[in-house]
């Protein structure tokens, strides 16, 4: 009788004890989890650097090893070059995607009729839904012979420009597989994230900051230029370094577009000149030795690197406006 | 008496013209920006329509059941032969694998940052979530390969894909369900542990539940954004012209990466007069593993859609 009234509390009791129990190890699963997101941040870092270490440590004898680096540099002399390339590429895309995402988001956010604007949203998403290597399959066999005409024009009339100088004969590269066309494939490519981003501030602009501006008199485009612009600053600002940030890392449309080079050049124009840290990579890995593979890694951290910091202080100005903006 | 008539009823007009007509140098900015503005969108809509359009005419001549099931062994030069079905079965797999890694991760991270987490750690992962976001899809290769190469040494296999595509799709999978996490109201939860079920349990039969529809939209999505890269396989699985779907062992040959190969062979030298070559046919099979691949894109964003439509909970009055 005591055992048949002792074997329920009992088991009542056992089962509390294993739910404490799982409700514990649950918990320790999920904190388990969000360290491990820490560490693997941390351990991309640490290996990169471990497979890395064999070039950086190997100084100028490394050229006699790998192939593609120049008799008598080092690791970090060719890291040079590639890092310029990447940036410029880069910096080139940012100033075409910019102005263009801002307007873009504008029409959705204050221009578009609003049953319409969520259509039109959702095909500049369609955008960043093409894979890379289609923009690159799409930038080197349709986009290109389109625009060689146009470069050709460029370097008669604007070639003045260093940026726009043509070769040797005074052309520009024919078939234009250049860092311009390169630079227009990503462009199109980043427009769609600095468009979303752009489009959220936008539409978190106070309305009776508007409506204020509106009720002084103020047209459309001055109501923008008051009240939506300077309330989305610093949004326009992060969504443009979240676009470098992914234009830096972008590997198949340069390698399928760009011939390479490995000066620092400032030639958008003229083929072979420059050459883009990811592409790079992507371009020799399978054909590298051990000492090419390590070298390889070396640009690779590079990039991670500039990519983070990029990235970081994109969050960082995302972050503090939410602190301080009242709209969220 | 006259003329101090007169001098109201003039103003009065230009009061109305002035209050009823903009000045014309700011209606021509006005103007002006309006166009703009339009232009910009049209210079976006041009390059969508311009690939979607050139994909689907170059691809879809080649795109049809012997594509899709046949794979490149043994088919060379400029025969009128040849698939993508290797490639898409690598894709699958890789895919899948990915999925398979990052989902679990992912889901418990974001219970972590909404049911838990609190304090510094949770803000250091909320904001190295944002900055993994960031990481170029080529790093994620390199570290795939550094990272397998200290176990295994040098080799290609499609599960160090599938590790990489995994970190690239692990930011992706928290942020979405995170966002879905905390749309779960509180009210809920409440009334779950007012009936003294279990945080874990509640956790997992009422939040997670309630919010399967959007998490299950949000992997999808996130599933892809990750079965188009190229760069990350390049490096960590190579490529084959055989069917491989064994992920532990040797080369396999993905979609994007066969888009790639094919675009590299470039055009075929036939001799003058050969009936049984094609010179571009490297080029065709590209756009067909092109349209492929856009399709197959699609597809997920359209379910993906779909699901978070038609399997949300509905409301009950």
């Amino acid at each position: 009788m005591t055992t048949s009234v002792s074997a329920p509390a009992a088991l009542a009791s056992a089962k509390r004890r294993t739910g404490r129990g799982l409700d514990r190890g649950f918990r320790y699963l999920a904190v388990g989890s969000g360290v491990l997101i820490v560490a693997v941040l941390a351990s991309v870092a640490v290996f990169l650097l471990i497979r890395a270490w064999p070039a950086l440590r190997a100084g100028e004898s490394i050229s006699s090893e790998v192939g593609w680096i120049p008799a008598g540099s080092s690791v970090l002399s060719v890291i040079g070059p590639l890092v310029f390339g990447t940036v410029l590429a880069a910096i080139v895309a940012l100033v075409i995607a910019v102005p263009v995402a801002v307007g873009i988001a504008l029409f959705i956010s204050h221009y578009a009729p609003r049953r319409i604007a969520n259509a039109l949203g959702y095909m500049v998403d369609l955008l960043a839904a093409i894979p890379s290597v289609v923009y690159g399959l799409w930038g080197v066999m349709v986009l290109a012979p389109m625009l060689h005409p146009i470069f050709q024009w460029m370097v008669k009339w604007l070639g003045w420009i260093p940026l726009f100088a043509g070769d040797s004969a005074g052309n520009a590269s024919n078939p234009p597989r250049v860092l311009m066309t390169a630079a227009l494939v990503l462009a199109v490519m980043i427009l769609p994230i600095i468009t979303a981003v752009c489009r959220e501030v936008f539409l978190t602009t106070p309305p009776l900051h508007e409506e204020a501006a509106l009720a002084l008199g103020a047209t459309r485009w001055e109501m923008i230029r008051m009240a939506v612009l300077p309330y989305g600053r610093s949004g326009i600002i992060s969504a443009a370094m979240l676009g470098l940030g992914r234009a830096l890392g972008e590997t198949m449309a340069v390698l399928m577009v760009l011939s390479p080079g490995l000066a620092y050049s400032f030639k958008l124009l003229v083929a072979s000149q420059q050459q883009t840290i990811a592409a790079n990579i992507a371009a020799k890995f399978n054909d590298a030795t051990e000492m090419g593979v390590s070298a390889l890694i070396a640009t690779g951290l590079a990039l991670f690197v500039i990519t983070m910091a990029v990235n970081m202080v994109a969050r960082g100005i995302v972050a503090r406006r939410k602190d301080f903006s009242g709209a969220n | 008496m006259a003329s101090t008539n007169t001098v109201p009823e003039v103003t009065a007009e230009d009061l109305r013209r002035s209050l009823s007509r903009v000045d014309p140098a700011r209606k021509r900015t006005d103007v002006i920006m309006r166009v703009v503005v339009y232009i910009a969108f049209a210079l976006a809509m041009a390059p969508l329509i311009s690939l979607v359009w050139s994909v689907l005419v170059r691809g879809v001549g080649r795109l049809d059941t012997y594509f899709l099931l046949n794979s490149m062994r043994n088919v060379f030069g400029g025969m009128d032969a040849g698939g993508a079905y290797h490639a898409i079965v690598g894709t699958l797999v890789i895919t899948g694998w990915a999925a398979l890694i990052s989902v679990p991760i992912g889901l418990m991270v974001a219970i972590y940052l909404v049911e838990y987490g609190t304090g510094r750690l949770a803000k250091a992962v909320t904001f190295l979530v944002d900055v993994m976001t960031g990481i170029p899809s080529i790093v994620a290769g390199l570290f795939a390969f550094a990272l397998f190469y200290l176990l295994i040494g040098p080799q290609k296999a499609g599960i160090i894909g599938s590790v990489a595509l995994a970190l690239l799709m692990t930011p992706v999978v928290i942020r979405s369900s995170e966002e879905m996490l905390r749309l779960v109201p509180n009210e809920l939860r409440e009334a779950s542990y007012a009936l003294g079920v279990p945080k874990w349990l509640t956790t997992i039969k009422v939040v997670l539940r309630t919010a399967v529809a959007g998490l299950t939209t949000g992997v999808m999505l996130a599933i892809a954004r990750v079965i188009g890269e190229t760069a990350p396989l390049i490096i960590t699985v190579g490529m084959t012209n055989s069917i491989n779907n064994d992920v532990f062992r040797e080369n396999m040959m993905t979609l994007p990466v066969y888009v790639w190969q094919q675009f590299g062979l470039g055009l075929v030298p036939c001799r003058e007069g050969a009936t049984d070559c094609i010179a571009t046919i490297n080029f065709d099979r590209a756009w067909a593993a092109a349209l492929t691949l856009i399709l197959i894109v699609m597809l997920l964003n359209l379910v993906a859609r779909g699901v978070s439509r038609w399997f949300a909970p509905k409301v009950r009055g």
